[in-house]
């Protein structure tokens, strides 16, 4: 992991509203190698879309990047010129969104939003791009291409209007892809067959992925690496299967337990107590401490990240060392399947 | 912010005008604007004793002051701070006498037709069925012009005085309320409170006027506000295209008329100040109305 | 999309009976007929024959379809004061008031939408606060004063324009208009500012709110995550997004632009139908007033259709939900 695609240094990114200082982002680190797919878990507020959109330099105000750095082959983006940034966005660091109903702009048909984004990049004339987009929506999978590109948004269904958001995303091949919860707002199935189509494009073309979710059960099936994000702050880094198999910090392993199992079918799910903490009150020290259940006195210090294991980073004074009981019952097959990077995600994965 | 502190302390006894107080309060141009409201107000009802002369008493007037500048003294020694129109008349006399008019006909007419159209537009909710489709399209129906238009065929046929303008200004505003009161209505009506009341078995008028009306009210003083300065407005220019108020009762908008034919030869004060002061006194109810609109919001989507 | 457009029809057929009705009755039944359709200074045998010719020895109903037939062959009677057909008085009047709505409309459109856009994008900064203002005070200005502070400044003061009139017109398809001249022109621009100051202060409201709930949407920022430049999110993005509503309103405003016209056109003395309007109340000419209002209700109904019709064919989800009905 040498020459990382993203390496992204005590990044804070915060909101100066009227109600106060939101400390969306408080001091991220985190690293993507090339071709690396890199998971970001959190729940609704964690910051984790905030992020993905520091990357690209995208924050409305009255937010700004306060602080840190976000390397991206090497080059500082944070304080780049507007131009520079506009000349990365899309061609060398792509974004997709949530909401494929949201993404596509409604009165634009999809060639004008296409070759938009082909001509922002290259210069060629419109025929030649349109070819090129036509030849983009083949390779995610949308039949009758051409005519698609003649069609308005709301004329496709959400999955369709997502592989065009993946298209353009992938137009100009990027090194990474950001990639911000790209299948929540679909259907199962469908959610399914994007992760596939998602996960095999960066692999032909060698392409970084940083994949945001709330959804460990998604994650698990396409990253390599996991990073788990708990109100700004990154609370636990590492190898996908390490980490959902043996979570090191508490928040982890309630986030584990929370997800329905098929292990422990008839057993009701562990809540974890209590409310994510507003980002305008923050609790002073572990910033999880109000909810945990291993919380001790030195929990009112903000823990250091310690890495217990090579590979491993952990925020925790008290970081837990055993997988979760159900996990130990279960068969470690299923585990390792899931967490092959190359391998396909059965299609019941979400 | 040294007032948080005290905000929370007092935050536990507030009444409910209290909090919209000090909500109204937070806009300064709001509170500018109502204070120069009222001064304009207090100024139109006390106008015979602040006024230097009664602009309606023909022996008062000298026909020798006749088209005087701005600070310019008359041949009794007395200033004309804003000049005088062809009369002799003190053009600043002539103005503050002129706002009264303009008020009493915006804020009258606003008021009847208020009441009118609430009525309208809460009988209309409350009972539904024909009664409602036939009111909401005759609503529809006049609302689809514009109310200058209406106005004007009015005037044609009724003719001039300061009554036929109020009765015309109200049949053009009461249909505004009808809407907006219909719509608030039809929205508190579903609530549980109306249901409670109705299974009381009370008068259907008292659901109307004590229970149901009180809760349509934000939306209904908001719109009201804003038309009292519309109200103003048209009447000043059905008065300026001659059919609105007569000669002897001259508004602001008549004493721009009169000096429509001073202003070509460069005589500009006759029709400049009491545009200004009618410009002044809209701006003030349109920022208010902002304000208000603003601070009554967030109730409404509650 | 032909069922939409039979359905708007029929509502709109319906509309101008009514208001048919409305007009007759108002005429016939409250006022005296004979007031108000013959002229005070007839002598008897000429009211006589008036009588005859409008059927007001016939009973009401009869009365009626008279009214409508003749309004149907454009005869709404006859001007006392000009002694011709009201109804062609006005429509000689017409191109004038038009071509004074247009020149207003397109120029609240080219002033108000930069300007709301701007105020839209740049809200907290002093830019946009002062553009908000200043359309404040468009909204609060007394047209009739705001149009004679415009003589006042530029005809007398500065002696740039002329004070009123309509000034040299050519004919342009068989219908005279002024701005094709220069002396017409000149005279055009102060009426067109005057007409447009209110109507612009209302598109830099509608535009500003366009734009502020635009600017939030994910298209806008995945438009940017794309790498487009911000002049094309902005002119082709956010523009097109806001020009529907703002369209459409202002369609359905044009009406009240030839109804604000009256007020324009007197201060400005400009020839056309809102001031031939005010002139025949004035002079108690009541045909040509019956005959002003059956012609713009026609007038606003004709808007309002036209308006529905663009809209649907602008966006193109509204056009995709009349084809599937």
């Amino acid at each position: 992991m040498t020459a990382a695609v993203l390496e992204i240094r005590g990044l804070r990114t915060w909101f100066f509203t009227r109600a106060g200082i939101v400390r969306a982002v408080d001091g991220v680190d985190l690293e993507i190698a090339p071709g690396e797919v890199l998971g970001l878990v959190g729940e609704s507020g964690s910051g984790k879309s905030i992020t993905g959109f520091s990357v690209l330099g995208l924050i409305d105000p009255p937010g700004r990047i306060t602080e840190g750095s976000i390397r991206f082959r090497g080059e500082e983006l944070v304080g780049a010129p507007e131009a520079r940034l506009r000349q990365l966005r899309g061609a060398h660091v792509a974004m997709i969104f949530q909401d494929p109903m949201m993404t596509l702009n409604p009165v634009l048909r999809i060639d004008t939003q296409m070759i938009e984004a082909v001509l922002a990049h290259r210069d060629m004339r419109r025929a030649e791009a349109r070819a090129l987009c036509a030849d983009a929506l083949r390779r995610v999978g949308i039949p009758a291409p051409e005519e698609r590109l003649k069609a308005y948004p709301h004329q496709l269904s959400g999955g369709m209007r997502q592989r065009v958001a993946i298209a353009i995303a992938l137009l100009h091949d990027p090194a990474l892809i950001i990639a911000d919860e790209p299948t929540t707002a679909l259907d199962v199935t469908i959610q399914a067959q994007i992760l596939y189509e998602v996960q095999k494009l960066c692999a032909e073309t060698g392409t970084s992925l940083l994949w945001i979710t709330h959804d460990l059960a998604v994650v698990a099936g396409i990253a390599d690496r996991i990073a788990v994000m708990y109100a700004g702050q990154i609370v636990e880094q590492g190898p996908a299967a390490e980490v959902i198999g043996r979570p090191l910090h508490p928040y982890t392993l309630a986030l584990l337990e929370s997800v329905p199992s098929h292990n422990r079918r008839g057993q009701p799910l562990r809540q974890i107590p209590g409310m994510a903490p507003s980002p305008l009150a923050l609790p002073a020290g572990c910033r999880f401490r109000p909810r945990c259940s291993r919380a001790g006195e030195r929990c009112h210090e903000p823990p250091p990240v310690s890495m217990p294991e090579a590979g491993r980073e952990v925020r925790c004074f008290h970081p837990c060392n055993r997988p979760p009981p159900e996990k130990t019952e279960a068969a470690p097959e299923p585990d390792r399947r899931i967490s092959r990077p190359s391998s396909r995600p059965s299609p019941g994965a979400g | 912010m040294s007032g948080t502190d005290r905000t929370a302390a007092t935050m536990a006894v507030e009444t409910p005008f209290m909090r919209f107080a000090r909500q109204f309060a937070e806009s300064r141009v709001a509170v500018l604007s109502l204070i120069g409201l009222l001064a304009v107000i207090l100024a139109a009802v006390f106008a015979p004793w602040i006024t230097p002369q009664n602009p309606y008493d023909l022996a008062q007037l000298d026909i020798m002051d006749g088209n005087l500048p701005p600070m310019s003294e008359s041949f009794g020694g007395t200033t004309y701070w804003l000049g005088t129109d062809d009369q002799g008349r003190d053009m600043l006399s002539a103005i503050v006498y002129g706002i009264r008019i303009s008020l009493v006909v915006g804020a009258g007419s606003t008021l009847a037709a208020l009441l009118i159209g609430c009525t309208v537009g809460l009988v209309a909710a409350f009972y539904g069925g024909r009664l409602e489709s036939v009111v909401m399209r005759i609503v529809d129906l006049q609302l689809s012009f514009p109310a200058i238009l209406v106005a004007l065929i009015l005037l044609a046929v009724l003719g001039r005085g300061v009554d036929k303008v109020l009765v015309a200004l109200i049949i053009v505003q009461w249909a505004y309320y009808a809407r907006t009161v219909r719509g608030a209505a039809l929205v508190e009506r579903r609530k549980e409170y109306i249901e409670a009341v109705r299974c009381l078995a009370l008068s259907h008028g008292r659901i109307l006027f004590r229970h149901l009306l009180p809760n349509c009210l934000p939306p209904v003083i908001v719109v009201a506000t804003v038309q009292v300065g519309n109200a103003i407005a048209l009447e000043a220019t059905l008065s300026f295209l001659g059919v609105g108020v007569p000669i002897t009762e001259p508004s602001l908008g008549l004493l721009i008329a009169n000096g429509y034919e001073y202003l070509l030869s460069g005589q500009y004060w006759i029709s400049f100040f009491p545009g200004v002061a009618l410009l002044l006194i809209i701006v003030c109810i349109n920022l208010v109305g902002d304000q208000l609109r603003d601070v009554l919001n967030p109730r409404l989507q509650r | 999309m032909l069922a939409y457009l039979i359905r708007r029809l029929f509502q709109a057929a319906i509309t101008i009976v009514v208001m048919a009705v409305l007009v007759f009755v108002g005429i016939y039944a409250i006022g005296n007929p004979i007031d108000v359709l013959i002229s005070p200074e007839a002598d008897p045998a000429e009211i006589e024959a008036a009588i005859r010719r409008l059927g007001l020895d016939q009973p009401l109903w009869r009365q009626f379809l008279l009214f409508v037939s003749n309004a149907l062959r454009g005869d709404l009677g006859t001007s006392f004061v000009h002694n011709e057909p009201a109804l062609r008085l006005i429509i000689e009047r017409m191109p004038a008031t038009l071509e004074l709505a247009v020149a207003a409309m397109l120029l609240s459109i080219f002033l108000g939408i930069p300007l709301g856009m701007i105020a839209g994008l740049r809200h907290d900064r002093a830019t946009g606060r002062g553009i908000m203002a200043a359309s404040i005070l468009g909204f609060s200005l007394p047209n009739f004063w705001q149009g004679m502070m415009l003589i006042m400044l530029f005809a007398v003061w500065a002696g740039w324009l002329p004070s009123g009139g309509r000034g040299d017109t050519v004919p342009l398809f068989g219908v005279p208009v002024s701005f094709l001249t220069l002396d017409g022109l000149q005279h055009l621009i102060l009426p067109a500012i005057n007409l447009a100051l209110f109507k612009t202060a209302l598109v830099v409201r509608l535009a500003r709110a366009g734009t502020r709930e635009v600017m939030l949407q994910d298209y806008v920022k995945f438009a940017r995550a794309k790498g487009v430049s911000e002049r094309r999110v902005v002119l082709v993005h956010m523009l097109k997004n806001i020009l529907i509503p703002v369209v459409t309103v202002l369609g359905l405003e044009f009406g009240s632009v030839i109804a604000f016209a009256v007020v324009t056109e007197t201060v400005f003395a400009w020839p056309g139908m809102g001031k031939l309007l005010i002139d025949s109340i004035l002079n108690l000419d009541r045909p040509v007033v019956v005959a002003y209002l059956m012609l713009i209700v026609f007038v606003f109904i004709l808007i309002n259709l036209v308006v529905d019709i663009v809209y649907s064919l602008l966006d193109p989800r509204v056009r995709l939900s009349g084809r599937a009905e």
